[in-house]
């Protein structure tokens, strides 16, 4: 068992579900991300979620292609990230996922980023480009530094492909709620809750969680209700990052009431 | 290797380069998308149903045209250029955009979204959409919005909604960053029709196949006027659609040297340029392993080019693939050299060029001097030059 499952199975014994909170790294700067992991985590998320800025992130609306672009600007670049992962481990118990488009993991080649995260404390990985079948080499690198690999699932992805996926899945899966891209949204897309229910049918499977959209306290209710053992918030903190982009310690303490009101939710 | 040339592999590979490497929310309709094409690229009824349409409606086959004062002027090789100008729509862009949107038609969409650079693509697309009766939805860079206005006029005059990008270079890359979130968005009634041999399998196969009527029109042409095939074949080279299609129905004829040609912008040493082949590494883009322009960090670079069409930070995985095997060769043009080109061919033969298919003039005039007097060119002219009137004028516009 990872850290990660350790986490799920835990929270879910003493009747939570797990929260993740993503943040990207480097937005607006590596320090303000470093504080703004420990607010969240203070205000009761479990795992967080770090995401490496890249040029072309295909998968993310706008609040997180503009969170990335102000981290580029910032000059973070995946070492950075790798970094600040374990600065924010020798402080916070909580388990870190590194979230990355492949290329630039790819530039760095497998090996050397899996043994660096895992010397960095990096308890697992979600790259949103890389599709299982593609993923023969990156797990075989991940497996032996013992990192996880968490793999997506969508709507739209059949019987067969999201058995090869939960096998591939460690820690935990990531459900897409919705068709399209991450966001705020104002309603849950009604596809989260039939594939919640198709994963949860599985007798094998990893830990589950979902994300893209889930935005609210009312969100994280509804999915926790409706079977989902975790749930991921980015674009909605990421916001917050972004209207207090002049003001740190307003954002802190922002993200962390943030966080509380979402973790409130999470009771199963 | 007659015969034994038969890629991609069922993994949708060009030896180490293609795949899909997409979010998943992608991957069943890429899936559906390939068996769909399997199966309608045998079907009788949809072949005859695009070739009609090739012949009557986009004015197949183009031209193959002997350029006899451009020859005398250069004095070497017997330079033949591929009209795809004369093309309905005036670029080789509507040979995929009607085989692909038959085959969405086929796969019951009711929608097709689309990226455009130059425009060539997106005028393409909308005019399709306006004939089939479907939706349409053109991403477009808000820098090539600019530099290229007037296809923007025709696409709305044609239906289409051109949706304005402003992320990242707003240019070509972000256009299908964009034209990709769409399709995850709306996948259920939307087909993406990926103007360029680029993206995730089976994309850089569908757009080949239905490129190749270039190559194979070439073939017959030149065989009937030559009455053999030709030393060189030489195309500009962007996401690489019009030079795949042209190269294709050449490859297992290792007598023909095949040339493509991409964008030197200001020069390769000086990092603003748009060749992925000349000046980039492999690397991982638009759901395809292929080479890229990147820095040590895996971020996409900023390309330039005058031409918007070639301004783009990858290249489709069957070039990668056909320049490590050595069978094909990959050269870069600059900007001034294109402007030069577009000059000569609109002063020697009076066919203005777009500027993409201006850096193929560019290279033909610096090799056919050097070859012999009954050497062979072939060059595909993949569009013509008056979405450009804006640009040239800009550029050397102080010249009269």
């Amino acid at each position: 068992m990872s850290n990660i499952s350790d986490l799920f199975r835990d929270s879910l014994a003493s009747g939570r579900a797990a929260l993740i909170g993503y943040l990207t790294a480097g937005d607006p700067g590596l320090d303000q991300t470093r504080m703004y992991a420990e607010a969240l985590v203070e205000g009761g998320v479990d795992v967080l979620e770090l995401g490496v800025p890249f040029s072309d992130p295909v998968a993310d609306g706008v609040t997180i292609q503009a969170s990335a672009q102000r981290a580029l600007t910032s000059r973070t670049k995946l070492p950075d990230v790798l970094r600040l992962s374990s600065i924010i481990k020798k402080s916070l118990e909580a388990p870190v996922v590194i979230l990355s488009y492949l290329n630039p993991i790819y530039r760095m080649g497998f090996r050397r980023f899996f043994e660096e995260a895992s010397s960095s404390g990096v308890d697992g990985v979600v790259v949103p480009d890389l599709p299982v079948e593609e993923s023969a080499d990156f797990r075989e690198e991940a497996r032996r530094a013992g990192v996880d690999t968490i793999f997506l699932a969508s709507p739209t992805t059949s019987d067969s492909r999201l058995d090869q996926i939960l096998r591939a899945s460690q820690g935990f899966v990531y459900l897409v709620s919705l068709l399209g891209v991450t966001g705020v949204r104002r309603e849950l897309s009604p596809e989260a809750s039939r594939l919640l229910e198709r994963v949860r049918a599985r007798r094998e499977r990893p830990y589950l969680a979902v994300g893209f959209g889930v935005s609210s306290p009312e969100h994280v209710a509804a999915l926790v209700k409706g079977g989902a053992e975790g749930v991921i918030v980015g674009s909605a903190l990421v916001k917050i990052v972004e209207q207090n982009l002049s003001n740190p310690s307003k954002c802190s303490e922002q993200l962390q009431s943030f966080a509380a009101k979402l973790k409130e939710a999470t009771k199963l | 290797m007659a015969g034994s040339y038969r890629l991609p592999d069922s993994r949708g590979r060009f030896g180490a380069y293609g795949g899909r490497y997409v979010p998943e929310t992608l991957m069943e309709p890429l899936i559906e998308l390939e068996e769909a094409y399997t199966r309608l690229r045998g079907d009788r009824t949809f072949r005859e149903e695009l070739e009609a349409l090739l012949r009557d409606y986009a004015g197949r086959p183009t031209p193959l045209y002997f350029a006899e004062r451009l020859t005398e002027k250069l004095g070497g090789a017997k330079i033949y250029l591929k009209r795809e100008d004369l093309a309905f729509t005036g670029a080789h862009k509507i040979n995929n955009a009607l085989g692909q949107a038959l085959l969405a038609k086929r796969m019951g969409k009711t929608r097709l979204v689309a990226e455009t650079g130059a425009g060539q693509h997106g005028v393409a697309t909308a005019t399709v959409a306006a004939r089939m009766g479907f939706r349409c939805a053109i991403y477009m860079g808000a820098e090539d919005m600019a530099r290229q206005a007037v296809n923007v006029y025709r696409m709305r005059l044609l239906g289409a909604e051109v949706r304005r990008v402003d992320s990242g270079s707003k240019t070509l890359k972000d256009a299908i960053n964009e034209a990709l979130r769409d399709w995850a968005t709306n996948v259920r009634d939307t087909h993406y029709l990926l103007g360029s041999a680029v993206g995730p399998h089976p994309y850089p196969m569908i757009v080949r196949d239905f490129q190749s009527v270039i190559g194979r029109e070439i073939r017959a042409q030149i065989l009937e006027k030559e009455g053999r095939l030709p030393d060189l074949v030489v195309a500009c080279v962007g996401g690489g659609s019009n030079a795949i299609g042209t190269f294709y129905p050449f490859i297992e004829d290792r007598g023909v040297k095949l040339v493509g040609v991409e964008a030197g912008g200001e020069g390769l040493e000086t990092g603003r340029h748009a060749a992925s082949l000349a000046g980039g590494s492999p690397g991982i883009l638009h759901g395809m392993y292929s080479y890229v322009m990147q820095d040590e960090h895996g971020q996409i670079k900023t390309t330039h080019s005058i031409s918007a069409g070639l301004d783009y930070p990858g290249v489709g995985p069957e070039h990668a693939f056909l320049k490590e095997s050595g069978r094909a060769e990959y050269v870069a043009v600059g900007d001034r050299e294109a402007l030069e080109a577009f000059l000569t061919l609109t002063r020697l033969e009076g066919i203005m060029p777009a500027l993409e298919p201006a850096h193929a003039i560019a290279y033909v005039m610096e090799v056919a001097p050097t070859m012999r007097r009954d050497d062979i060119i072939v060059l595909t002219l993949s569009g013509r030059g008056d979405k450009d009137l804006d640009i040239v004028s800009q550029s050397i516009g102080g010249l009269f």
